[in-house]
């Protein structure tokens, strides 16, 4: 293993009572990078996080986190991690304070150490104001800064993010996004999963794309959208099943294409050649819309399915 | 095993979380022995002849230390540790630390014991001010509720671990509970009963428990106090490790 790489899995396999959660996975997270597991429900991807914090053990496979051996070092991986988790598992009983205060002491932390570091986190985390609230009294997406600052408290050399914006609004998502650049900038890195592509696309240097327990991808979002869908594509749906001839007419234009449902996806570099020659047909169309392509495009393609 | 000086620290978490809401917590717990006591004691108390020598009252009053400490670990570590682990996910989070899961069950069974030592010793001291307390032996008790509370927070950790939802505990308390606070002593002595009843009496953690500390606020001092002390260690070593391997089977998979 390249002791610089943050973490290493090799032919990694989870089981579970007969069901296989991951079904033999390579990859490697390099320092100050964010990484993300991009994938829909089911796809293994929070079974994969949950066996790099050592908290299910591994079926089969090599697994090494900071250097350290995830079945013989727990404790010494532990350490040096910090894990937000998809639900919250704050103490609600407790203030926003003593959450974080009573979180050091889980790391051995000096109580004095431990609030200045409290401190820090709490201007970091916006939430100084309320110090002194009541966890059941937060809002959504202050709760969701209180865990990430609270995974900070051992300063991790790796932080772990599952799902980190699931089920807040806009606003707040940003919010959370904003925090997780100035980590990265900070040194720290970033280990995500995440259904929504957008979040991928927007913090992630290098994915993978996960599904049914194998990675079908690997690569930077830019890379991946390139590599596999090209920089735009044409959607239609025609109304009398046209789809043959159309394809037949763009076949020279187009890098590949898909069908899901009505909807016909035409990927390629050079949309408006095509445009011009779908429109050239004087079919009827009841949508028809030309966008650049994202990494939704990437997985429809690779999955044949949408997420969710 | 994976076992450090670090369950304390989960003991220490809901002791932190225990002393913001322990006035409306202890109350209940609190208000129940003391019903029995008036009702069952003062009141029907009138009606029954004096048993091995004394009051109803006087017999049935420290009965009611040991079931209150049985009742208190017992709901400790079963509802309330449910609800930290399959609600609050207060597991989920303490075991993304240096701490092991091993040691968050065991920090649990340490907090359920301190609940049995709390709440048995509440109930002393109420016994003490009414003027049923015969011996400075009774300073013992908390002692014995130890080891009562231990017993009772493993039986409760191993219901915690197999449970598919948090109703089934009604299974818990009807099945083992409850027979054991009528059965082991607590209400009339178990000499009237069939022989076999009696043997059978030496498998019921609670019966050990009354056997203890009744003598102890009665000033009854004998060797056979040991014997009960060590069945309840026999039952504290025989009970350890299935929590440990039921939570680990059902978080960790």
């Amino acid at each position: 293993m390249a002791l610089t790489d943050v973490v290493r899995a090799r032919g990694l396999v989870k089981k579970y009572n007969g069901f296989t959660a991951v079904k033999g996975i390579d990859f490697a997270v390099h320092p100050g990078e964010c990484f993300g597991f991009l994938g829909p429900n089911g796809a293994g991807k929070t079974t994969t996080i949950k066996m790099i914090h050592c908290f299910t053990p591994v079926t089969a496979g090599s697994l090494e986190v900071l250097g350290y051996d995830v079945r013989r070092q727990p404790r010494e991986i532990k350490a040096r991690l910090g894990v937000v988790p998809q639900e919250d598992n704050l103490d609600p009983e407790l203030t926003v304070q003593e959450n974080l205060l009573l979180y050091a002491g889980y790391f051995d932390i000096p109580r004095g150490e431990a609030r200045q570091r409290v401190q820090e986190l709490l201007a970091f985390a916006g939430l100084e104001e309320k110090a002194g609230v009541e966890v059941e009294h937060l809002s959504g997406g202050m709760k969701r800064r209180l865990a990430i600052a609270r995974a900070l408290v051992n300063k991790p050399q790796l932080l772990i993010l599952d799902e980190p914006t699931t089920g807040l609004d806009p606003e707040a998502r940003h919010l959370v996004w904003e925090k997780l650049r100035q980590l990265k900038v900070a040194g720290v890195t970033l280990i995500l999963t995440t259904h929504y592509l957008e979040e991928a696309a927007q913090l992630c240097d290098r994915l993978v794309i996960m599904d049914r327990g194998i990675i079908l991808e690997e690569g930077s979002p830019g890379e991946l959208v390139e590599r596999h869908v090209g920089r735009e594509v044409l959607e239609l749906a025609p109304v009398d099943g046209e789809a043959r001839a159309i394809l037949s007419l763009v076949a020279g234009s187009i890098l590949a294409h898909l069908t899901i449902g009505q909807t016909l996806y035409l990927y390629t570099n050079n949309g408006r050649e095509i445009w011009r020659q779908v429109q050239g047909l004087n079919s009827y169309f009841s949508h028809m819309m030309l966008r650049p392509a994202t990494l939704e495009d990437v997985f429809l393609k690779l999955t044949g399915r949408g997420l969710d | 095993m994976d076992i450090s000086y670090r369950a304390w620290k989960v003991f220490w978490r809901n002791f932190v979380v225990f002393r913001k809401t322990w006035l409306t917590n202890i109350m209940f717990n609190f208000l129940e022995p003391l019903l029995y006591l008036a009702a069952m004691g003062y009141g029907m108390g009138h009606y029954i002849p004096a048993i091995q020598g004394m009051s109803y009252l006087q017999f049935l009053a420290p009965g009611l230390i040991a079931s209150s400490a049985m009742w208190a670990t017992a709901s400790e570590c079963t509802y309330d540790s449910f609800v930290r682990m399959k609600f609050q996910k207060t597991y989920h989070a303490i075991v993304a630390t240096p701490v092991s899961l091993d040691e968050v069950v065991v920090g649990e069974m340490l907090f359920g014991t301190f609940k049995s030592v709390l709440y048995g010793t509440v109930i002393l001291l109420v016994i003490l001010f009414l003027g049923l307390v015969r011996s400075p032996a009774a300073l013992l008790v908390p002692l014995v509720l130890v080891l009562c509370g231990f017993v009772f927070a493993e039986l409760g950790m191993i219901w915690t671990g197999l449970v598919p939802k948090i109703d089934t505990f009604s299974y818990f308390f009807t099945l083992i509970i409850t027979p054991m606070f009528l059965f082991a002593g607590v209400f009339f002595p178990l000499d009237a009963l069939p022989l076999v009843v009696q043997r059978l009496a030496w498998l019921i953690p609670l019966y050990h428990v009354v056997e203890l500390v009744r003598p102890l606020v009665l000033g009854q001092l004998s060797p056979v106090l040991l014997v009960h002390a060590a069945w309840l260690v026999v039952f504290i070593a025989i009970f350890f490790y299935p929590p440990l391997y039921l939570l680990r089977r059902r978080l960790a998979g």
